[in-house]
């Protein structure tokens, strides 16, 4: 082949961009560790719209970074339907491209958050630092592991439920408040950028003293430790982890999917979908379904972020560019 | 103009070259400068050169300037040995040393950190010697090496493939000394390619993310590269930030390529030119 | 091999330095890899590679590397041809800019793509109008990958042939040959190793981005997931295993184009003798 013609048939076949997909085809978009979790609940709710309509479906799954899967609907992933893990990223999506209506909390039980989390601690076996509560991580000499707020929508919750705990505990004195946050702030030596890699380092390079994780995390880890080389701490109290789904409204208008899209999000809350939400590790909505599981579940006293001020005012006070976080965590080095 | 018209050719290759440049490099770039200049000048200012975002400059072009160093001399050995030497594995070795490339770099990331890890196989002997490598500086420069390395061997091998041996055992026969050989006669014909080389390496190093954050501590200040706030603007959906270190880091690179580029061209010059 | 050298430790103890090197710095990185893959034996090992997403990503990410390899050879000789064999104002401005990707950290590699040809961006919204996809497609993890690779060929080509000269070229063209002629029987043997060693790299790379290709790709499951992203969904899954024997299949893929390399450079004598 001559290059002129070699030039043109790879450009051909560049420019060759097929849709990949067509007919009664639903894509997720969600965030990082639901992906088993989706698995399930696919193959659950494809039996089910078969039963109900006679129709067969078929279910894309995407997984990324919460913030980045926001991104990439907001450039064109074209998702039917968002599963992120902070409020936030949905708003995002629908403040930028309108392909979200605004009032999209109330279009779904429990605003729009069909399964709950909150965030526990991860000791090493016997809990030899006797780590119990939120102020033992403030306690000198104990070792703290956290992803970085900055970079992790878990790392993010974490904060936050400490700093929940330290409002309470200063009865609302904020001053106090930030010196507890500085003081176990300090305690950690190294700011993973994921959930995923400040847990390695936890498990395999034996780094830190305690884990701050979400509890579903927390119990694919102590799995994956083989179940006895660490354990799992709740502490006093904790957040209440709402993670959020939507319609991506626009999108699924678009693509003719818009009433499958709702049925898909709506059949979270049946008792077949809060059943596989809490055999994925995540508390169910549901009260029958918490009861099957109270095991997997103590009661914790959770507070919510609405308690501590709502997720716009908190982002802009502590994890924007120069907030809390960032000064809180430079003050000391 | 040109040195050696009478070769035909130089239209379509240069033309093809920058239209590919233009397509593939200069337009995604130019909207890089665009997003950044919807800061304003203030803007830019405070985002790109924040005291935070100055030490992480530092840290990226000082390690990826050591990192370099320290590929050109463990490259120029490894490729020597594997040209010029034959033994048992060599060419084993040899596969091995595109491994950089071929590993995603977080995998890269996650073995470098479990190996150096305070508990890890390199880690614990070398803490034991008062050397933390993971979670530090140190942790940054190690896996900038790792992941450039081969750039400097595949430059300077088949260079010195082509060579042969010839230059080494003439100069030899005529009674140099093995270490005069090495210097005055081989030095200067793979100088080029080793500088080529470490150029590549540094500007590898200076760009790379998933290999280093693992290892590195990303505290603030002291362990955070300037890609990894790039990253975490992305994530807050600050496309303009992001944008704006992204401009400070290509400009310091461009500039910095181009020197070194200028100053080989030049010196090739003067050494045809006499 | 030839008598007249002296003593052979020097030698010897140079060899030693550089395996020494090379076991520290790769081999161990590389048996940590396969360590952990096969931390639950070979059935686990084989069934990770069996998963239908893994295959997928495998046939996704072979794919990506055949589609850029033509464009990477392409770019790389007509530009080692222009910089080696021509003197002209602004060369080095443009090897600069060869040169240029490799310092792009990855995230902002994908995100210019991301800003050009998403729905927010310049050409996004004409795309789409037409129904055209580019990001979160294959073309988009093809241009993408471009991006990151297009130095590699180049850069291995212009050393070779400046370090060649152009007497070979000249003397052929005053024998009357063309210049496609010379190209195809001259310039092109002569570089034939470093191409190759170009090609190669340039292929790894391909196969082994992550970070730029997954700001552009969209994550979905069996369809734009790519082997490194996979391993990332994998270890982000806690499944360990699937994680470190895909990755342990990348550095095969790249063992695997060495070793056609060796068996190339048996069948043909080197051509520096």
């Amino acid at each position: 082949m001559t290059p002129p013609r070699l030039i043109a048939a790879l450009g051909g076949l560049l420019l060759l961009s097929v849709p990949a997909w067509a007919g009664a085809t639903l894509l997720n978009a969600s965030y990082d560790p639901t992906s088993e979790l989706y698995r399930d609940y696919n193959a659950a709710f494809i039996r089910h719209w078969r039963a109900e309509t006679g129709q067969s479906v078929r279910i894309l799954q995407s997984h990324g970074g919460s913030g980045r899967q926001a991104l990439a609907v907001m450039e064109g992933l074209p998702a039917d339907v968002v599963t992120l893990a902070e409020p936030r990223d949905i708003d995002a999506v629908a403040a930028r491209t309108g392909l979200i209506a605004a009032d999209w909390r109330r279009r779904f039980p429990d605003g729009a958050a069909p399964y709950s989390s909150t965030v526990v601690f991860l000791v090493r076996r016997g809990n030899p630092r006797h780590i119990r509560d939120w102020s033992d991580l403030a306690r000198p000499g104990v070792v703290v592991m956290s992803a970085s707020p900055k970079t992790s929508g878990g790392a993010r919750w974490a904060y936050l439920a400490a700093w929940g705990y330290a409002l309470r505990r200063s009865g609302g004195d904020d001053g106090r408040a930030q010196g507890f946050m500085r003081a176990w702030l300090s305690h950690v030596p190294v700011w993973e950028s994921g959930a995923r890699g400040a847990t390695a380092a936890f498990l395999r390079r034996g780094v830190g003293d305690v884990l701050l994780t979400w509890e579903n995390e927390a119990m694919l880890a102590r799995r994956e430790a083989g179940g006895v080389a660490v354990e799992i701490i709740y502490p006093s109290c904790s957040i209440l982890a709402e993670p959020p789904v939507a319609v991506v409204d626009g999108l699924a208008a678009r693509h003719g999917t818009s009433a499958l899209a709702e049925a898909y999000l709506r059949h979270l809350y049946s008792p077949e979908g809060q059943e596989i939400v809490a055999r994925n590790h995540y508390r169910p909505r549901d009260a029958a379904a918490l009861r099957a599981h109270a095991a997997d579940f103590p009661a914790v006293d959770l507070f919510t972020v609405a308690s501590l001020g709502g997720w716009a005012a908190l982002w802009r006070r502590h994890f924007a560019e120069g907030g809390l976080f960032d000064r809180l965590t430079a003050a000391e080095r | 103009m040109a040195r050696s018209t009478v070769l035909p050719g130089f239209p379509l290759s240069l033309g093809l070259s920058l239209a590919f440049l233009a397509l593939v490099v200069l337009l995604p770039l130019a909207g890089l400068f665009l997003h950044a200049a919807g800061l304003g000048w203030a803007g830019f200012f405070r985002v790109a050169f924040a005291p935070r975002a100055l030490a992480a400059y530092g840290l990226s072009f000082g390690g990826a300037l050591l990192a370099a160093l320290l590929n050109a001399g463990a490259g120029l050995l490894v490729a020597w040995v594997l040209v010029r030497t034959s033994f048992p594995g060599r060419r084993l070795l040899d596969a091995l040393v595109d491994l950089p490339f071929a590993l995603p770099t977080a995998v890269a990331g996650i073995a470098l950190a479990t190996l150096y890890g305070p508990h890890g196989l390199l880690g614990a002997p070398l803490l034991r010697l008062g050397l933390a490598v993971a979670y530090t500086r140190l942790g940054v420069v190690a896996a900038m090496t790792f992941i450039g390395l081969p750039f400097v061997v595949r430059t300077v091998q088949p260079v010195l493939q082509d060579l042969g041996s010839e230059p080494e055992e003439a100069a030899a026969s005529l009674g140099a000394g093995r270490l005069q050989v090495a210097v005055r006669v081989v030095l200067p014909l793979i100088l080029p390619a080793l500088f080529t080389g470490a150029t590549l390496a540094f500007a590898r190093a200076l760009g790379e993310y998933g290999a280093v954050v693992f290892i590195a501590g990303n505290v603030p200040g002291v362990s955070e590269i300037a890609p990894l706030l790039i990253a975490t603007r992305v994530e807050q959906f600050d496309i303009a930030g992001a944008t704006a270190i992204a401009t400070v880091m290509l400009t310091g690179a461009f500039l910095l390529l181009l020197a070194v580029n200028m100053a080989q061209l030049w010196q090739r010059r003067r050494r045809e030119g006499v | 091999m030839t008598p007249a050298r002296p003593s052979p430790w020097p030698r010897r103890l140079l060899i030693l330095l550089a395996v020494v090197l090379l076991i520290l710095f790769l081999l161990l990185p590389l048996l940590t890899v396969f360590a952990s893959a096969f931390a639950h034996g070979v059935a686990a090992y084989g069934a990770a590679l069996a998963d239908p997403d893994a295959l997928s990503a495998i046939g996704l990410t072979l794919t990506v590397a055949a589609l850029v390899l033509p464009f990477n050879l392409l770019f790389g000789l007509a530009a080692a041809w222009a910089v080696a064999k021509f003197d002209f104002p602004g060369k080095s401005l443009v090897i600069t800019l060869i040169d240029l990707p490799f310092s792009v950290s990855p995230v902002i590699s994908g995100l210019i793509f991301l800003l050009l040809f998403g729905l927010q961006g310049w050409l996004g919204p004409w795309l789409a109008a037409r129904d055209l996809r580019v990001m979160f497609a294959l073309p988009g993890m093809v241009l993408v990958t471009l991006f990151v690779t297009l130095p590699f060929v180049a850069r291995e080509l212009i050393p070779l042939m400046e370090e060649q000269g152009t007497e070979e070229e000249e003397a052929a063209l005053m024998l009357g040959a063309s210049g496609w002629r010379i190209f195809w029987r001259i310039t092109l043997p002569n570089v034939r190793w470093g191409l190759l060693a170009g090609v190669l790299l340039s292929n790894a790379r391909a196969m082994g981005e992550f970070g730029a290709v997954s700001m552009v790709s969209g994550h979905i499951l069996g369809l734009t997931m790519t082997l490194p992203q996979q391993v990332e969904r994998f270890y982000n899954d806690y499944n360990t295993v699937g994680a470190f024997s895909l990755a342990s299949l990348l550095a095969l893929l790249g063992l695997l184009t060495l070793v056609a390399k060796s068996l190339l450079e048996k069948r043909t004598p080197t051509s520096g003798a």
